[in-house]
């Protein structure tokens, strides 16, 4: 890779990123340890007969992901805005929608990845049946890049506001309806014994879509929010 | 360069449209009212009762041309900030950002009506069918824009800004809707639709339409007027809105003048 | 031998012409008018709130001027035709405070690719800073930060340096560095365009000076070359 070369430059930026979240690993921890607070809260807010936990698991287990995810988004783009390397990639040679894909998928691999991971770990908490498992598992693989990819493009129109959090969560609940709808009706679906290939197809189709429309939108974004 | 061109030029330039628009804002503000009074008349007084719902489906009236402006406001919103993104023109700016809270108002509007119908129809105050699901997300989508707008300092930035964001949110507004009716499908919520399974009479319609272009013409009143205190915001620092505050203020001080 | 004498027969690299910008409808500053050239060092003076650092935001393509224009070449200037051709120091050092100085510098390296017979360790020897290589940005004095920070511009194979405050926090050695990295890159015909609040000046030759007063609507800043 010539050094300069737009491949180089997103490998380099990809590179970085792992490794400032290696260097800063315990705060990676913050999003699963949210998303169990929130798991066990309705246990205890709503008592604990697995018959009535397990009508809402999956909801439930969506909805923690979906909150943790919301508070990571914030680490996106802060520590390049106060420092000043946002405007260097802004100012670099290559397609900004480029780099800031790579960095929303470093972003996604480190705070969203995990939280798949505990996810049957969380359903089983509310005693999630073994069947829906799977589909969970499915549906979030389709549902947090997506909602990765249109919260970066929110995030990015209120980069640098101090206390964004309120406005963030007002921006992208109305564009995280239809993947939380999607998502965790994929999973209501399931556990009725109800087809649920179509929403998870709804899903996907979306991905793709956002894959190659969210980067752009977000560089849109990003050049109106630091003008 | 053509007279409609020119024409465009002459009424976007702000102290021209701020003057238009004070001469128009006070009719279209009478006109709508009056033709509220009208199609309330005919709504509340003229039309028959329904055979299924008795008296209390009037409140149809007000809620659908209510949800009708709630749309028709945010697709202004939204052809408006297209405008001002790529031709980066202020008034646009202005207009779009202008028509924010007065859809965010009806939509509100929609959906406490929509609530006051629930009542006596289900017997609970609120719904999660299809309809007012989506109007509520549509409020949300309302409430992000005017909350980013007044988030930035610099108000051409945040025109962008939320003029951006409502592009998204229109782009998302079929999404919603899709998905939120198959949702409800799915949950096997309530199947009961709003206007009844009964066709609507013809002594129903005309109150309905009347009320419609009533709002409709309330709402350029009054996206008039507010866009007239928002060009006055934008322009501060310009020679004529300085002319107009002296002008004002000649007016209002208190008269002590020699009698000539 | 100071380049200045003999500037303006060569061709111009950055021309401004008109150039104003304002926010919320207050003036920052402006109109301005003046020529960059290959070889040249222009200082930009101005007090605190005189708009220097946005002039240098104008200048780099992050913001749109409010009124005016900016040719590249001859040509107007979009971000896209200046990105490749420029490196920019603002008040933020543009490091990340967790990596070391050359991990910062191979990022820097890889972005925008460095100048030929440059890599990151002869950089960072070019600001005096080597034995500091492995050092995290997070233990730096400002001072060393602000010359990781030249190490980054001193990388980028670039020929125009746009710099906001490069002597700030920086002791006299450093200050010296900053007029010697000047003066190199001006031999060497590129072009640097430096803000200052005008207590340490460029002092090799006589730089062309532009002034911006922190700007009222009667008086804008104005060229004086």
């Amino acid at each position: 890779m010539r050094p300069g070369s737009t491949s180089a430059a997103c490998a380099a930026l990809v590179s970085r990123d792992l490794t400032l979240v290696w260097r800063r690993r315990g705060d990676a921890l913050n999003p699963i340890l949210f998303a169990l607070i929130v798991v066990a809260l309705f246990p205890l807010a709503l008592g604990p007969e697995p018959e009535q936990l397990r009508r809402i698991a999956a909801g439930v287990v969506f909805v923690a992901l979906l909150l943790a995810g919301l508070l990571a988004l914030d680490t996106l783009f802060r520590g390049d805005y106060e420092d000043g390397s946002l405007e260097q990639l802004v100012l670099s040679p290559h397609p900004l929608s480029l780099l800031l894909a790579c960095k929303i998928a470093v972003h996604w691999l480190t705070t969203a990845l995990p939280l798949i991971v505990i996810a049957p770990l969380l359903g089983e908490l509310l005693h999630l049946p073994g069947e829906v498992r799977g589909v969970l598992v499915l549906a979030l693989l389709l549902a947090t890049p997506l909602l990765s990819l249109i919260g970066a493009v929110c995030v990015a129109l209120t980069v640098g506001m101090h206390r964004s959090g309120m406005l963030l969560a007002l921006l992208v609940l109305p564009l995280y309806v239809p993947v939380l709808i999607f998502g965790a009706g994929a999973c209501s679906a399931a556990q009725a014994g109800l087809p649920f290939l179509a929403p998870l197809l709804w899903l996907a189709a979306a991905l793709v879509l956002a894959l190659v429309l969210a980067p752009l939108a977000c560089a849109a974004a990003l050049r109106i929010s630091l003008s | 360069m053509n007279a409609l061109t020119l024409w465009f030029h002459k009424i976007g330039s702000p102290p021209t449209f701020y003057r238009i628009a004070g001469a128009l804002a006070p009719w279209c503000y009478a006109i709508g009212f009056l033709l509220g009074l009208v199609a309330l008349y005919g709504g509340l007084v003229l039309a028959p009762r329904d055979y299924q719902q008795g008296d209390a489906y009037r409140i149809i009236f007000i809620h659908v041309p209510c949800a009708w402006m709630g749309l028709f406001a945010y697709f202004f919103m939204a052809a408006n900030a297209f405008i001002a993104l790529v031709w980066r023109i202020k008034l646009s700016e202005i207009l779009a950002m202008a028509s924010a809270p007065i859809g965010a108002a009806f939509t509100f509007i929609t959906l406490v009506t929509g609530s006051l119908w629930g009542k006596p129809m289900w017997g609970t105050w609120w719904s999660w069918d299809a309809r007012l699901t989506s109007e509520l997300v549509l409020l949300f989508l309302y409430l992000g824009v005017i909350g980013l707008y007044a988030a930035i300092e610099d108000r051409r930035q945040a025109a962008r800004a939320a003029g951006f964001l409502a592009l998204i949110g229109i782009v998302n507004l079929p999404i919603v809707h899709f998905s939120v009716n198959w949702w409800n499908t799915l949950h096997q919520g309530s199947t009961v639709r709003l206007l009844g399974p009964s066709k609507i009479a013809p002594d129903m319609i005309w109150p309905l339409l009347t009320m419609a272009l009533a709002t409709h013409i309330w709402f350029f009143g009054s996206l008039l007027a507010r866009t007239r205190v928002g060009l006055l915001e934008l322009d501060g620092g310009k020679e004529w809105v300085r002319a107009i505050a002296l002008a004002d203020a000649a007016t209002s001080r208190p008269t002590e003048q020699a009698h000539d | 031998m100071p380049p200045s004498h003999d500037s303006h027969d060569r061709p111009a690299l950055l021309e401004a012409r008109g150039l104003a910008f304002s926010r919320n409808d207050e003036p920052i500053f402006g109109p301005l008018d003046f020529v960059l050239r290959a070889g040249e060092v222009v200082l930009i003076e101005g007090d605190n709130g005189a708009g220097k650092s946005t002039l240098l935001r104008v200048l780099s393509g992050l913001l749109a001027p409010t009124s005016g224009e900016i040719r590249l070449d001859g040509e107007p200037l979009t971000l896209a035709r200046l990105s490749p051709r420029v490196a920019l120091l603002s008040h933020h050092t543009g490091l990340k405070h967790e990596l070391s100085a050359i991990e910062n510098l191979r990022f820097a390296a890889g972005l925008h690719g460095q100048r030929k017979g440059m890599s990151p360790p002869s950089a960072l020897g070019g600001v005096g800073l080597e034995g500091y290589a492995d050092v995290a940005v997070r233990q730096l004095s400002a001072g060393q930060k602000k010359r990781v920070a030249l190490a980054r511009v001193l990388l980028a194979p670039v020929g125009l340096w746009l710099l906001d405050e490069p002597y700030a926090n920086l002791d006299l050695d450093g200050i010296k560095l900053v007029n010697r990295l000047l003066e190199n890159h001006a031999n060497r015909g590129g072009a640097a365009l430096i803000t200052s609040h005008g207590a340490y000046a460029y002092t090799s030759g006589t730089p062309r000076k532009v002034a911006l007063r922190a700007s009222s609507p009667a008086q804008a800043g104005e060229a004086k070359t």
